[in-house]
């Protein structure tokens, strides 16, 4: 889902050239074949938190980090993961060019101890453009579990340059890693690779068309070497892995346990967050009646405490009440999955439809990372290859709803659609209602990939493979630790930031007035006639637009504009929040109207801004902007003409 | 010597060993960064609920390969 305080906001269009800036005493490449774990050794040697995951592609550029052995600083570059230096898809060209440009003083390739002979085929072409490398061996755990065990001493000699065996997601054993890169920066240790040597020294030279005699002889070389060091306890280790993916890939099975994890997330989340939102409203409601107290008692004019907490404040609670309990229970969930090893499974069972659509099987991927944060997702397109399925990719990354909509999605369920059941009952119904909604996206992605590859983006899907990485136990605490920190906080301090100022914003719009109406309602009936038609007022099409910084304050700005002035209300519970709304004119249509309006709007300015830096044009930046706007109008009108034929 | 078939029609279970790569540029490309050489061998070990892709046993490695790619891969059951 690629979503942490690094790769996701403003931090994704700034692009820092630290390379430059930092003065290290020496240059370390990570490089490796994608889904090794070299962002988790990067992690573990700067303490940084890269995001992590079991899926290739998840690191999609150069990302930097320092770290102290010794009396030296080392820069650390975590190169994206790529099968060879021979291809040209972006992210391989970013790792060929960062390892032919000589700017690290060594280069540590990252292999798989569980696939040893394919990450060779990598590590062999390194060695041939550079001297300096040290082979890392990780994912010894996973080895050792299936009886996989290799002979370091022989296999440091074989290849004629340091061999360390790891397991990154340990830190004790990134020890002897540190101190071999030393070693080998200060000349205690020199590297002399006596692997195959092809003579490809320069850019042109990988990009040759006719390598299949180089590969060929590198992965002969490769099984030779594995043959001598690797030995097995037992032929069929991975029988395991191949059991579950049968039932997980299996056609009676595969779709339905795909939609059932996901029904599984979802009514955790609704059924979940309840208490805990209610338990933060009520903390809000009660610090708010102590601010009034506050400033009665310096003697603050209406203005003044209306405007801080009847505008700032308040908005701001509801940020943190409405948000917070389902993104710290939704987030670590997800991730859960996506370090099993769930998501490239999700890709494998879905590649059929996308094929017909005409576009990659790994959208099914960035796909996933939309539902954390649809800029993330648009980031992640970069490990498609091919330039046109990319484009698709990100076109249609929001129409399936990130984080920051869900919970608006998942309280108007609730309030509207869970309210017709009882007890258990309610939950179901809220999560089958979030899980249509998630359907019905999936469905548009499909349909509008389809279109956009039958005009605009014509041409027929190019050649797709896509590796299932091993299952891997995921590590619990880590996940809720780093999700909850690195994620739900991260995204609820955006929310927060923009809704403090919104709020204020909202407030005196709703305030200040001539003859008597306020500004916000002089906006509210611009768009009235318009919204009619969708099915809802104008203050839910404002609250959508002024929401367009961030998604997550819609349902907030829409609360203080029904407010207006006697903001005096504290909100306890969501049903609440769902007596405000029916006073206002809310029906069973504005609910679904604005739910669909929720997954198919304009993606938010972040989203925008990282669309327009991928795609480097204004043109697919506005069209990103209108395809799901113009689907969303259309679609709420529609629902509105049958509603109001029927009834 | 049995004859050489696509790699798409090989069922599942059997392994094969690769003849020949019928294809060039980026597909072609694609196929060396995965390990797939002349002499190569690989299994079929299962489908998606769709019947493509499917994904092969390959140098200790799953790879999931689209039907008309693998029809480019000419393999000999062994």
């Amino acid at each position: 889902m690629g979503l942490t305080a690094k790769s996701t906001g403003s931090n994704l269009i700034d692009e820092n050239d630290l390379l430059n800036s930092i003065n290290c005493d020496f240059t370390i490449g990570l490089a490796g074949n994608p889904n090794v774990g070299k962002s988790t050794v990067f992690n573990g040697l700067t303490g940084m938190h890269q995001h992590t995951g079991n899926w290739p592609g998840k690191t999609v550029g150069n990302a930097v980090g320092e770290y102290k052995c010794h009396d030296k600083t080392f820069l650390l570059v975590d190169i994206p993961g790529t099968y060879s230096l021979m291809s040209n898809s972006e992210e391989e060209e970013i790792a060929r060019d960062y390892i032919c440009s000589g700017n690290s003083d060594v280069t540590v390739v990252v292999l798989d101890a569980t696939s040893l002979e394919r990450n060779l085929n990598l590590a062999i072409q390194i060695m041939n453009i550079t001297d300096n490398v040290i082979i890392c061996v990780n994912l010894l755990d996973q080895a050792k579990k299936k009886g996989i065990h290799i002979d370091f001493d022989l296999f440091s000699k074989l290849l004629g340059v340091p061999v360390v065996g790891i397991t990154a997601r340990k830190p004790k054993t990134l020890k002897h890693l540190t101190n071999t890169i030393y070693d080998v920066c200060t000349g205690k240790v020199s590297p002399c690779p006596k692997t195959f040597k092809f003579n490809c020294k320069t850019d042109s030279d990988f990009n040759n068309d006719n390598n299949s005699e180089i590969v060929s002889k590198i992965l002969k070389e490769a099984e030779e070497i594995c043959s001598k060091v690797c030995t097995y306890d037992k032929q069929d280790y991975n029988e395991r892995d191949r059991k579950i993916d049968k039932i997980l890939t299996s056609k009676i099975f595969g779709i339905p346990i795909m939609l059932l994890f996901l029904g599984i997330i979802f009514w955790l989340t609704i059924e979940g967050a309840n208490y805990p939102s209610q338990l933060l409203s009520k903390l809000f409601a009660a610090i708010q009646g102590q601010l009034y107290k506050f400033f009665e008692w310096i003697h603050a004019p209406s203005f003044v405490t209306g405007l801080l907490v009847d505008g700032m404040y308040q908005t701001l609670a509801w940020v943190v009440s409405v948000m917070l309990p389902p993104m710290a229970i939704f987030f670590p969930l997800f991730t859960f999955l996506e370090d099993l090893g769930y998501l490239p499974r999700i890709a494998f069972n879905l590649d059929n439809c996308f094929k017909k659509c005409c576009a990659s099987g790994k959208q099914a991927l960035t796909m996933c990372m939309g539902f954390g944060c649809n800029a993330a997702g648009v980031v992640g397109c970069r490990i498609i290859n091919s330039t046109r399925e990319k484009l698709i990719a990100i076109l249609t990354n929001a129409f399936v709803p990130c984080n920051g909509r869900f919970p608006l999605l998942i309280t108007i369920a609730t309030i509207f659609i869970g309210g017709l059941g009882i007890g258990f009952g309610a939950s179901i119904l809220s999560t089958l209602t979030v899980l249509l909604v998630i359907l019905l996206g999936i469905f548009m992605t499909f349909i509008i990939s389809k279109i956009l590859s039958k005009t605009v983006l014509k041409g027929m899907p190019s050649s797709f493979t896509l590796e299932l990485p091993p299952y891997r136990k995921p590590q619990i605490g880590k996940i809720i630790i780093r999700s909850i920190f690195d994620r739900a906080l991260f995204v609820l301090g955006r929310a927060i930031s923009v809704a403090a100022p919104t709020g204020l914003v909202i407030w005196l719009f709703a305030n200040i007035g001539i003859n008597n109406i306020s500004l916000l309602e002089y906006i509210a009936n611009f768009f009235e006639p318009f919204a009619r038609l969708m099915g809802f007022d104008g203050y839910i099409l404002t609250a959508f637009i002024l929401g367009i910084p961030a998604n997550e304050i819609v349902l907030p700005i829409l609360l203080m504009s029904y407010l207006k002035t006697n903001a005096l209300v504290s909100l306890e519970d969501t049903m609440q929040i769902g007596t405000i709304l029916v006073q206002n004119g809310w029906t069973i249509l504005t609910a679904i109207n604005v739910m669909i309006f929720t997954l198919l709007h304009f993606p938010c300015a972040t989203t925008l801004l990282t669309i327009k830096k991928e795609t480097g044009s204004k043109k697919w930046t506005l069209l990103a902007f209108a395809l799901p706007t113009v689907c969303g109008v259309v679609l709420c009108m529609f629902t509105t003409l049958i509603y109001n034929v029927i009834f | 010597m049995k004859n050489s078939i696509p790699l798409s029609d090989l069922e599942i279970n059997k392994k094969a060993k690769v003849i020949d790569l019928r294809c060039n540029g980026n597909e072609k490309r694609r196929f060396l960064d995965l390990g797939i050489v002349k002499d190569t061998v690989l299994t079929p070990i299962f489908k998606s609920p769709f019947g493509t892709p499917t994904a092969y046993e390959i140098r200790k490695t799953v790879i999931a390969i689209r039907e008309e790619n693998a029809k480019k891969i000419e393999v000999v059951e062994i």
